[in-house]
């Protein structure tokens, strides 16, 4: 009974409840009550807040995409945090061309470049003040180099923790590359004192409103393209590479191009949620693209229950709430807690929430 | 003691030179002018005559002691006595008045080198070798006939072969075309870039278009010399580029022996490995501070008592870690690899609690510091040692797989676990041991780097996944795999990083890895078997 028989509603009626409560609350709620409460109000939402539950829904994204690739498909990529990174820069390369001459130096070029005494913008920044031009990066970047990286790593039929180790070296490389100065791309500091996005100042309650509603949309959005996705054709070849690579090839699947689609798909997904990240939370470094942030989002997914449409969504909330409630409360426990969760997830929990609550509730596995 | 000993010098020299004290009274007198140009011509003239009074003599003026008397007579203070500077006769009565002669940093300067060019005549070889290096890089012409005194009398050939380059250097200045030449060639036996730098200055033109150096002769031994150095240059350029590859490679080895053991064995990828290895250094900091406070006297030989205790403490933590977590984990690879990542953040976050967030000090026992000097080219006794380490675990790894038992059954296991386990190969206990050495061998590696390296809780995360590229390239179940990849991917590093830097040489190694694998995706040397999945 793992996959989703055609008869199965697309959602269930309390899917459809629970989808639509969190429409109306992330889409309408939250902001108004940001942006159109009064501060003192008890009903007033801080920035701080809204800024928290924005990171989140990225991050679920992020989740969503990585439950894609390694809950339906089997493959554990370290390699996300990259993809997120990438859409993140690609489109803080938008918001650093916005800042136009308010920068320290009062030039053209971000602050950076001048520090660098660049004279003119490199060739990869290239139209970069044309918003279009950069969010069609934020997809076509990442895409395009999962799609490379995964066409020769799947080519030949690298997987397993192969395929884990090569994607955390990659990761490991472009952290290396994007700390240089001479990458283009702010070294150390990496993107930061946005002012303004399609001319709106950034720091408004109203703008940051938008952006949090675009970034609920974009979730919805995943969580439709998901469920879609797995109750297609294609979804059902994607669990069965999980499940018995070999036995799918046997029957005449080349899985290869399966295995690209949904690398890619993941990878695009999550240089959205790296371009929506990037405007909500001000800044954009190198040490997103640390390894260690990679293996954290297979944590998420771990936790919320591989595999499970809502678990990623639980994980990377849970996981993410944890963890500014630990950095504040006691900021040197954090590493402790994170560690456990993994070890104990792993062994005790290996279906994650979703699969605990399931067997509490129905006492199935 | 110090003023006896001058006394008994200038006795010997009163016997064999000349009387007088040897020192030209009216040179020594110029020593008090006010003048400091006359003040270094004397200091000059002095070091020209190459008298062992005049070292005495000079050095007494470094030190501060010369003095001036109105009279214009110098003279040489030491406590409570005065001497005469050329005579070095005390004066009775001392003169009552007396001004200490000023040395500015021009004239120090000259001092210095004089001092140090007086030494070439001194009768102890280790006294001359030393003035000799030290003046190598002098500038003053005027230690040109001291120089020549000294090469005179010089027998031992490296002070002779130092003297003869030195002079060649200070002949380029010559205004002889015979003597220039002559330095020139000389100069092309050398292998120091400094006088490649030199000679290219003789093959460039002036403002007008014309060579600087008019004589052609001079201009093609110049360029001769050049490519000589040169040649020589690359050499040693590129044995320095081999030595630390071979260096980096074999850090490498030994971490990604025991992690080629664990994977190919367990099929896991232990990403706490990299935590094994900071154990490994950590234990060898604390042995070095028990060594400090109960045997301070053995200090120098607490590493090689940190090399079982390194093994035994990473081997235990790492035996603790298979029986909690991993065995639990088996045949899901993928979550072993997240909850040993787990078990790497809560042993960072440990060690950061019990001994702080900031590096602590290992230090390098005395026996390990310094280096094989080669021309141009330093080769530290520490990168010594570890390459030499490296292949001692090597062989010892080699041992135990091969020459023991249990060796015997890790293969066994490696190759099929099943079938192992039906012919009664206790495979559990396998596992428990196989891990246990390899979280050893990490142990050993951290003992290694802490020679190396910072010691610090994350460090071992900088190497962990260079070594799994190790383990990717080199294939698992065979130690050559290990070694080849190891030694290789460190050499191709240290040959690449010079042209295009240390970051893009890590993005192209990858590149070229994952070139690689598209051809033999079981790495160098793959187990053969026929089996789909491994």
């Amino acid at each position: 009974m793992r996959y989703a028989p055609r008869s199965e509603p697309f959602f269930t009626r309390g899917g459809w409840l629970a989808l639509a409560a969190f429409a109306f609350i992330a889409l309408i709620l939250l902001p108004s009550l940001y942006a159109f409460v009064p501060e003192g109000n008890p009903l007033h939402v801080s920035a701080y807040t809204v800024t928290l539950a924005g990171k989140i829904m990225c991050y679920a994204i992020v989740a969503m995409a990585m439950n894609l690739i390694w809950g339906y498909t089997g493959i554990l990529s370290l390699g996300h945090g990259v993809f997120f990174a990438l859409g993140g820069y690609a489109f803080g390369m938008y918001l650093m061309r916005q800042i136009g001459r308010e920068g320290q130096y009062q030039s053209d070029l971000p602050d950076f470049m001048v520090f660098l005494d660049w004279k003119k913008f490199p060739w990869y920044w290239t139209n970069s003040d044309s918003f279009l031009w950069c969010a069609a990066l934020v997809i076509l970047v990442p895409a395009l180099l999962a799609l490379v990286f995964g066409f020769f790593a799947f080519r030949s039929r690298i997987k397993g923790v192969y395929f884990s180790i090569i994607t955390q070296a990659m990761t490991f490389a472009f952290m290396l590359l994007f700390f240089r100065n001479d990458t283009g791309f702010g070294g150390n500091n990496g993107f930061t004192d946005f002012k303004r996005v399609l001319g709106y100042p950034i720091t408004v309650p109203s703008t940051r409103a938008v952006i949090f509603g675009i970034t609920a949309l974009a979730l919805i959005g995943t969580i439709f393209l998901t469920r879609y996705l797995i109750r297609s054709k294609v979804g059902r070849v994607l669990t069965a590479i999980r499940d018995s690579e070999s036995r799918l090839m046997f029957s005449g699947y080349n899985p290869l191009g399966y295995k690209l689609f949904v690398w890619t798909l993941s990878a695009a997904l999550c240089g959205i949620a790296g371009a929506l990240y990037v405007p909500q939370v001000g800044i954009i470094n190198p040490s997103e693209m640390s390894p260690a942030n990679s293996i954290e989002i297979a944590v998420w997914v771990a936790v919320g229950g591989r595999g499970t449409l809502i678990g990623p969504l639980l994980g990377a909330g849970v996981v993410n709430g944890a963890k500014s409630f630990f950095t504040q409360a006691f900021p040197e426990y954090w590493l402790f807690f994170l560690g456990l969760l993994f070890i104990l997830v792993t062994l005790f929990l290996p279906k994650g929430i979703v699969g605990a609550v399931n067997f509490v509730k129905w006492g199935r596995k | 003691m110090k003023a006896g000993l001058l006394t008994a010098a200038l006795v010997v020299a009163l016997a064999c030179t000349n009387a007088a004290g040897a020192l030209d009274a009216q040179t020594v007198g110029k020593l008090g002018a006010d003048d400091a140009n006359t003040k270094n011509e004397a200091v000059n003239a002095l070091v020209a005559s190459g008298d062992e009074a005049a070292l005495a003599l000079l050095q007494s003026v470094q030190a501060g002691e010369a003095s001036v008397t109105p009279a214009g007579r110098v003279v040489i203070v030491k406590g409570d006595q005065v001497f005469d500077a050329a005579t070095m006769v005390p004066i009775t009565p001392p003169p009552d008045q007396f001004e200490s002669i000023v040395i500015n940093n021009r004239l120090r300067g000259t001092l210095d080198a004089a001092v140090g060019a007086l030494k070439l005549l001194s009768p102890d070889r280790a006294t001359r070798l030393a003035s000799a290096r030290a003046i190598e890089t002098t500038t003053q012409v005027a230690v040109l006939p001291l120089i020549e005194k000294a090469l005179a009398k010089e027998s031992d050939p490296t002070i002779k072969s130092s003297l003869e380059q030195t002079r060649a250097s200070l002949n380029l200045k010559s205004t002889d075309p015979a003597l220039r030449l002559a330095a020139v060639q000389k100069l092309g036996e050398t292998n120091q870039a400094r006088f490649k730098t030199v000679l290219q200055g003789f093959l460039e033109k002036d403002t007008a278009g014309k060579f600087i150096e008019p004589d052609e002769k001079v201009r093609a031994a110049a360029e001769s010399s050049i490519d000589a150095i040169q040649g020589r240059l690359v050499v040693s350029d590129y044995l320095g580029r081999l030595f630390t590859g071979l260096s980096l490679g074999s850090i490498l080895l030994l971490v990604a022996l025991g992690l080629a053991i664990t994977y190919g064995l367990l099929g896991v990828i232990n990403m706490a490995h990299g935590e094994m290895l900071m154990i490994g250094a950590y234990a060898t900091y604390i042995t070095q501070q028990l060594f400090k406070s109960y045997a301070p006297g053995l200090l120098d030989w607490y590493l090689v008592a940190a090399i079982p205790v390194a093994f035994v403490v990473s081997g235990l933590v790492g035996m603790a870690l298979e029986r909690s977590v991993i065995r639990w984990l088996y045949g899901r690879p993928l979550e072993t690899l997240l909850a040993t990542w787990g078990i790497s953040l809560f042993l960072i976050q440990l060690v950061r609690q019990i001994f702080g967030a900031q590096n602590v000090e290992v230090s390098n026992p005395s026996w390990m510091s310094g280096g094989i000097a080669l021309p141009n080219l330093v080769l530290p006794y520490n990168r010594i040692v570890i390459i030499g380490f490296a292949m001692f675990v090597l062989l010892l790894m080699w041992v135990i797989l091969n020459r023991t038992r249990l060796g015997l059954f890790v293969r066994g296991v490696t190759q099929n676990r099943a079938m192992a386990s039906c012919v009664g190969v206790p495979t559990a206990r396998v596992d428990l041991l196989a891990f246990g050495i390899g979280s050893g061998i990490a142990g050993l590696a951290g003992v290694a780097l802490s020679q190396i390296g910072n010691v610090g809780p994350d460090m071992g995360q900088g190497y962990i996944i260079d070594s799994f590229m190790v383990v990717v390239t080199g294939g698992v179940g065979q130690l050559a795999g290990t070694v080849y990849a190891a030694l290789g991917l460190g050499v191709m590093s240290k040959f690449l990083e010079p042209h295009i830097g240390a970051v893009l040489t890590k993005i192209l190694v990858l590149v070229l890895i994952i070139a690689f694998i598209q051809k033999r995706p079981q790495g160098l040397f793959a187990l053969k078997g026929r089996a789909l999945e491994t």
